[in-house]
């Protein structure tokens, strides 16, 4: 059985500094309630894991505003002035990531893999100052994992095993950020008993799951 | 027809039954707009889907329901939702049959800039290198010239690159242009557009061919 935590405990857990591979894309799918619970613990220096910085009051944006993130691994910014904002003003430190490499490299995590083999990027800065393997006449760049302190993700449902099911396109990277945390803490609009979730549907196996936290965002249907 | 409209238009003669496609946001959605009848062409939306729909009526959104863009969106049926490492090895694994992005510079070797401008302009390449590098055929839709009137399609980009020698085809307000180890051949030109306009808007060298009926025409 995983332990049902507020997300106050949550936030309470994570400490200075930590790194937060965060699920979400564009906030949909972010785990808001455990977000909203970071900034009000005002928990300083946090490098993110993320694929984008989301809008400034909603997602990640949140943690951005409160200016409570010293590092981010993201692929974009796009939609968030103030992030761009701290990058310019030296701030923040960022490391773009192509969207695809950064799952990849959060799956790799996960998977207990050191690293990966892509071919996005090469010919352009991405490929600065990293390893080009060649296999079978084709070049690769040697991308390495990334791994998180702590894994922050959202699911529709949630049993008492951890066991997650998602919902429309809010799955995006939460099933892969939540193989890559030291610790795993979903935010879930529906938790129920185990036995209650349709084994075919479970997107993500409560294995990689340590807590659950009861969003107070609930979607029926 | 209004520019990005004529476009879309032409961007979606490029899909065949049954093509697996991506569409960048900006102008290359217009292209969902004017696919031909009886053609299916089903779209991917890299933060995880297959079979997007229509951007539903106001009042009927779905906040679980959203595009790559951010913006609201429909299913139709036979669609799937898978997570993005996934929605990336359809990408990056080859199984996309075209995808269509806006640029900045697009040149003569296929290369194409659309990420940064350093010092200006940081938006990330999101899923765009991906997508470029993955994908079968690499269509560049963008209007022809930059506000200012400078060429954007170049003998060299300058700005940072998105992939090398990636783009096949280039559909512009002015013109089609097929990029080739040649390099770049005038195939098309737009509506009231002449052959010395292309060419004057166009800061690589453009191979036209001899016999001016050897180019097509679109946005009549």
């Amino acid at each position: 059985m995983r332990k049902q935590i507020s997300a106050k405990e949550a936030a309470a857990m994570i400490p200075a500094g930590s790194r937060l591979a965060i699920g979400g894309f564009l906030a949909v799918g972010a785990p808001e309630c455990i977000i909203d619970a970071i900034v009000e613990a005002k928990t300083p220096d946090l490098h993110m894991i993320v694929i984008a910085s989301d809008w400034e009051d909603k997602g990640v944006g949140k943690l951005i505003a409160a200016k409570q993130i010293k590092s981010a691994q993201v692929s974009h910014l796009g939609t968030n002035r103030t992030i761009q904002a701290q990058m310019n003003a030296g701030e923040i430190d960022i490391e773009l990531v192509p969207q695809g490499t950064l799952m990849e490299r959060v799956r790799a995590c996960g998977a207990g893999l050191g690293g990966i083999l892509t071919p996005t990027g090469l010919g352009t800065v991405v490929e600065e100052g990293k390893q080009i393997l060649t296999v079978e006449g084709k070049d690769y760049i040697l991308e390495p994992a990334i791994c998180s302190d702590f894994a922050l993700v959202k699911a529709w449902m949630a049993d008492r095993m951890g066991n997650l099911v998602f919902r429309k396109t809010a799955r995006n990277s939460n099933p892969i950020m939540a193989m890559a945390g030291k610790i795993t803490i979903v935010e879930a609009e529906h938790i129920v008993e185990v036995g209650d979730l349709d084994p075919e549907l479970i997107a993500c196996p409560g294995v990689f799951v340590n807590y659950i936290v009861q969003s107070t965002e609930v979607t029926n249907g | 027809m209004d520019k990005r409209e004529m476009i879309g238009k032409r961007i979606a003669q490029e899909f065949k039954d049954g093509d697996y496609v991506n569409l960048g946001i900006g102008l290359p959605t217009l292209a969902v707009n004017y696919i031909p009848e009886g053609i299916r062409v089903i779209f991917q939306s890299e933060n995880g889907m297959l079979c997007v729909g229509p951007s539903p009526d106001e009042g009927c959104e779905d906040k679980d329901m959203i595009n790559a863009g951010g913006g609201f969106i429909s299913e139709l049926k036979g669609a799937s939702f898978f997570d993005s490492a996934l929605s990336f090895a359809i990408i990056r694994g080859g199984h996309i049959d075209a995808t269509v992005l806006g640029a900045l510079q697009v040149d003569a070797q296929g290369n194409l800039a659309n990420w940064m401008i350093p010092g200006k302009m940081v938006p990330g390449m999101g899923g765009a290198m991906d997508l470029v590098t993955g994908a079968r055929k690499v269509i560049v839709a963008m209007e022809h010239v930059d506000k200012r009137g400078n060429p954007k399609i170049l003998k060299e980009c300058n700005l940072p690159l998105t992939a090398k020698a990636k783009v096949s085809l280039i559909i512009t307000d002015m013109a089609v242009i097929e990029v080739t180890p040649e390099g770049l051949v005038l195939k098309e030109i737009a509506a009231g557009i002449t052959v010395a306009e292309v060419v004057a808007a166009t800061e690589a060298e453009l191979i036209v061919p001899e016999h001016p009926h050897m180019i097509g025409s679109f946005g009549q």
